[in-house]
């Protein structure tokens, strides 16, 4: 651009008349063709600069207008918060359940575990024939009603160690959303790298395709206050929906 | 029912398939085996005899759902009843499973009754 046959021409023939000017002490014309050569030096600078100054201007609004970057910074980011809330929640509740279970059944398997020792005794002393025929009498008494307890009880425990059985579903549950908050955190590491390269030496942004994920795409748990779109609640909702479609 | 009867279940998280796979056999049913996606569930299918197939649909490589169309567009396999248990809870999904020809649909987090009521419907309809 600076070296432009015009102007370089245009610059020979000012330089010229500078020469002719000063031989002629003409200095007041002298004096503004050296201004006006000046002059081709700074449009020149300030061409470049502008041109500096555009392309950084385009690139950094490039970089802001970034779909996935604004994604990020309006929704992804918020509803990260939102998934970490739900993965506290669900954990938590399984936390409790499996705790109350097994604070429920403690108390099941000690009932069990003294009433059979105390039958045990009292077993032991009949055999060496240490029982009266009314201690006989209680110790059956005792048997039976320990056999019926113990069905109970352990029914009872079952129940307890199936609810802590299902309880281990938040790990499932979870994991599925906080893959989903990685591969937010991972994603935003790779735009704050580009970021980085935007200011050190000025590039392009990737202009990557963002369109919205396919509709039966996995989207794993519905996480209250992320999910607010045509989401099922539980089971019955399935059935419905099922039932309207003939199952 | 036939309480022999083989059942594949198909999650990438084992938490899961340990859970499915105990509630299986509180139902009485022991002929299990476990698949960790599509991808590995499928040829299993193909060479097992398996009479019953138990997937989560939100799994790294191939997708429940994707192996359910696999399923019923392999003629030796697409007889098999097959129960979605997953997550995914939006209506498209729901019924994008049930036009592919899924059997039954339990969503997480779910109760054991839920899935032997599932169970026991999708047998009482193979028999009839």
């Amino acid at each position: 651009m600076a070296n432009s046959p015009e102007l370089a021409t245009d610059k020979l023939q000012l330089a010229k008349s500078l020469v002719d000017f000063l031989e002629a002490g003409n200095d007041q014309d002298a004096v503004s063709v050296i201004a006006e050569l000046a002059g081709f030096r700074d449009s020149v600078l300030f061409q470049e600069v502008g041109r500096l100054t555009r392309e950084l201007h385009d690139s950094i609004n490039g970089f802001v207008m970034d779909a996935k970057f604004a994604d990020i910074a309006q929704n992804e980011m918020p509803n990260a918060a939102e998934r970490l809330r739900y993965v506290i929640a669900t954990t938590e509740q399984a936390a409790n359940t499996t705790l109350g279970a097994v604070e429920e059944s403690l108390p099941l398997a000690d009932s069990l575990r003294s009433d059979a020792r105390h039958l045990a005794d009292q077993w032991a002393k009949f055999k060496s024939r240490q029982l009266t025929v009314e201690d006989f009498r209680d110790l059956s008494a005792e048997l039976s009603e320990f056999l019926t307890v113990t069905q109970a009880n352990t029914e009872a425990l079952h129940e307890r160690l199936s609810d802590v059985l299902l309880a281990q579903g938040y790990q499932d549950l979870t994991g599925q959303v906080i893959r989903k908050v990685i591969d937010l955190v991972n994603d935003v590491e790779g735009k704050l790298v580009e970021l980085v390269r935007l200011s050190g030496h000025r590039s392009k942004p990737a202009t990557e395709p963002t369109g919205k994920e396919k509709d039966i795409s996995a989207q794993g748990p519905a996480v209250p206050g992320v999910d607010k779109g045509d989401v099922v609640h539980g089971q019955d909702d399935v059935d419905d929906l099922l039932s309207s479609l003939g199952f | 029912m036939n309480k022999n009867m083989k059942i594949l279940i198909v999650d990438d998280f084992s938490t899961m398939r340990r859970i499915i796979k105990n509630l299986l056999r509180d139902l009485g049913f022991t002929n299990t085996q476990e698949a960790d996606d599509g991808t590995t569930a499928l040829p299993m299918l193909q060479s097992g005899n398996f009479d019953f197939l138990i997937t989560d649909w939100n799994m790294p490589g191939m997708q429940g759902i994707d192996l359910l169309k696999a399923v019923r567009a392999d003629d030796r396999l697409k007889g098999i009843p097959v129960l979605m248990v997953t997550a995914e809870s939006k209506r498209e999904q729901i019924v994008e499973a049930a036009q592919a020809g899924v059997n039954g649909y339990v969503v997480k987090p779910f109760t054991a009754g839920t899935l032997e009521e599932k169970i026991n419907k999708i047998f009482e309809r193979v028999a009839a």
